[in-house]
């Protein structure tokens, strides 16, 4: 019996594990390729796949919809702006570890109030929250700069711990080339350290909870520390995205913490299959082109991205891995 | 030696008593039923028990310590289970896992996060060999929605056992299956059951059930203890007889058969 097991759960792993180095791979060359604009929309849609994975341990695995997102990503990039500007730090890695400390606690008393609702109480509360931190970065002008936002210029940044800055002639090519490398990793960490938290007892605690909160506690799980700890992590890393994001705009302003912004990263990852684990990277990437186009081609881009998302979304209701992983299914089933 | 006690436990919904101060008492190692008509307030109960109600008054001694006012949580750790009349299980999750979480829930590997839960062998042993126990080896892979009802009622009790209590308290396991099917969840339970030594209450209405399996038989009346005894002893009790069959006299029960 466990032998099957271990055999089945090998192969798959091991399908896993070839499939995501062959993207790695693929994603590794494109520079090679690709212009540099094309370089930087491909880093934007990197961060904001890290963004959506945090999003949706909450949403696909613990069965939370948060509508305030915004506030972990906002956090993070007002966190980078702070330490920078403020302690005069330049090391791109002090920045990581402060954001996300920051981003943890905002996300541990976040979490903690809204965790003790669910379904749509929840949702409400966390988009509340998040516009408490809207107002204060909007109202607070002479720390946060107001609308204006607070500049954190990419020259004044050094990766690996100051092995490379960004001085001197042809530095933001440089910077283009060397940031997207530097973010393609801390991606491909994210990706995998929250496969693992989703396979892990703890993922499988809170699949648990999402199906069913009743019996959940009947085999012993605190319902509520669990989705309070999940939150904490998802929240962590979609401040992760938002310290990533915020050299590369060279710029944060309280849009990203403004609630459209959270409606963004709930579509992403539903457009790409909140079932899936793939779907919210698959989403990112995806809604990140489409939106870039769509400011491109036309000025009333919110109308076409709107009438665009209504149409997949009603196309394909399981988002785009859902239905790739069905229509495979399908022709696997054909083929035989 | 008592593993629990209710003293003058009482739960009340407006005008109905549901649970109307009961002493019930189970002894380690039995084997007890619970029965009555409907509305009795077998359900009620076993959700005072469990903790999913609390009790308006009186009070719940499990192994000697008063637990009335502990939660859920604190109950399970302490040795009590239950399955529910209506399923509950993890729908999305497969039947393996269903059974794993609960065993690393009972060990408690189930806040580790840095570890992937199919490579815990110990976890996947067990958690097969319960599997197999219950008849549900070769479900294992499939999601727990997908399982037909008999299996989803064998399902939910299997994971109220991987919890390896000391009391495992069952509501109706055999409701809502046909009856050839009842036969055969019963047997798997009572097996399960008797080989652990685990003490075991079980609400059901099939008579035949409750007479082959039980050492005890307690008799819920309006929220009330009515009668209570060996499977003997209840079957010639007249009333008894009246409440469930509507009918007294010799062999009453044999007579409806």
């Amino acid at each position: 019996m466990t032998m099957v097991t271990t055999a089945a759960t090998g192969i798959s792993i091991w399908l896993t594990t070839t499939v995501s180095a062959f993207v790695l791979a693929v994603l590794a060359a494109l520079p090679q390729i690709v212009d540099p604009y094309q370089t930087v929309l491909l880093t934007y849609g990197l961060i904001m796949a890290i963004a959506a994975l945090g999003f949706n341990l909450l949403l696909g695995y613990t069965g939370l919809l948060s509508f305030g997102h915004s506030a972990y990503f906002g956090a993070g990039a007002y966190a980078v702006a702070f330490i920078m500007r403020d302690l005069g730090a330049h090391s791109m890695e002090l920045c990581i570890v402060g954001g996300m400390l920051g981003t943890l606690i905002i996300a541990a008393i976040f979490g903690f109030v809204c965790v003790r609702h669910t379904r749509i109480f929840f949702g409400i509360l966390t988009l509340a929250l998040s516009q408490v931190l809207w107002s204060l970065a909007f109202k607070f002008f002479w720390v946060t700069g107001g609308t204006d936002g607070i500049r954190v210029p990419y020259a004044s940044l050094t990766l690996l711990g100051g092995l490379v800055d960004f001085k001197g002639p042809g530095s933001f090519q440089r910077f283009i080339y060397a940031y997207y490398y530097y973010v393609l990793v801390l991606f491909a960490a994210s990706t995998i350290l929250m496969w693992v938290i989703a396979h892990s007892p703890f993922g499988k605690a809170l699949q648990a909870i999402r199906d069913n909160e009743t019996r959940a506690r009947f085999v012993g799980i605190s319902v509520r520390r669990y989705r309070w700890i999940a939150f904490m992590v998802s929240g962590t890393f979609t401040g992760l995205a938002g310290i990533l994001w915020v050299p590369l705009n060279g710029l944060t302003t309280p849009d990203i913490l403004y609630w459209p912004f959270s409606g963004e990263i709930v579509f992403m990852t539903v457009l790409g299959g909140f079932r899936s684990f793939t779907g919210p990277i698959v989403g990112a990437m995806a809604f990140n082109y489409l939106k870039t186009y769509a400011i491109a081609s036309t000025e009333y881009w919110q109308l076409l991205l709107g009438v665009v998302l209504v149409i997949l979304v009603m196309a394909l209701p399981a988002g785009i891995v859902g239905t790739a992983a069905r229509l495979a299914a399908k022709l696997g089933r054909w083929t035989k | 030696m008592t593993l629990l006690q209710t003293v003058n436990l009482k739960k009340y919904f407006g005008d109905t008593h549901a649970v109307d101060d009961v002493n019930l008492t189970i002894a380690e190692g039995e084997f007890i039923s619970v029965v009555g008509p409907n509305g009795a307030g077998k359900t009620s109960l076993c959700n005072l028990i469990s903790a999913l109600l609390a009790p308006d008054s009186g009070k719940i001694i499990f192994k000697g310590r008063d637990v009335t006012h502990s939660s859920v949580i604190e109950r399970v750790k302490a040795g009590i289970a239950r399955s529910f009349q209506l399923v509950n299980l993890f729908d999305d999750l497969t039947a393996f896992d269903n059974v794993a979480l609960a065993i690393f829930s009972r060990d408690g590997k189930i806040r580790n996060m840095a570890a992937l839960a199919d490579r815990d062998h110990e976890v996947a042993i067990e958690a097969d060999t319960i599997l197999d126990q219950f008849g549900l080896a070769s479900k294992r892979n499939e999601p727990a929605r997908g399982l037909a009802q008999g299996e989803r009622k064998l399902l939910d009790v299997a994971l109220a056992y991987a919890l390896r209590p000391k009391l495992l308290f069952l509501d109706e396991p055999t409701s809502g299956v046909s009856t050839r099917e009842k036969d055969k969840i019963m047997d798997i339970i009572a097996s399960v059951v008797r080989g652990e030594g685990i003490t075991a209450a079980i609400i059901e209405h099939d008579m035949d059930v409750v007479f082959k399996y039980s050492n005890r038989i307690v008799v819920m009346h309006q929220g009330a203890i009515l009668a209570q005894g060996t499977p003997d002893a209840i079957r010639n009790n007249d009333d008894v007889a009246m409440i469930l069959l509507g009918s007294s006299g010799p062999d009453a029960f044999s007579r409806k058969e």
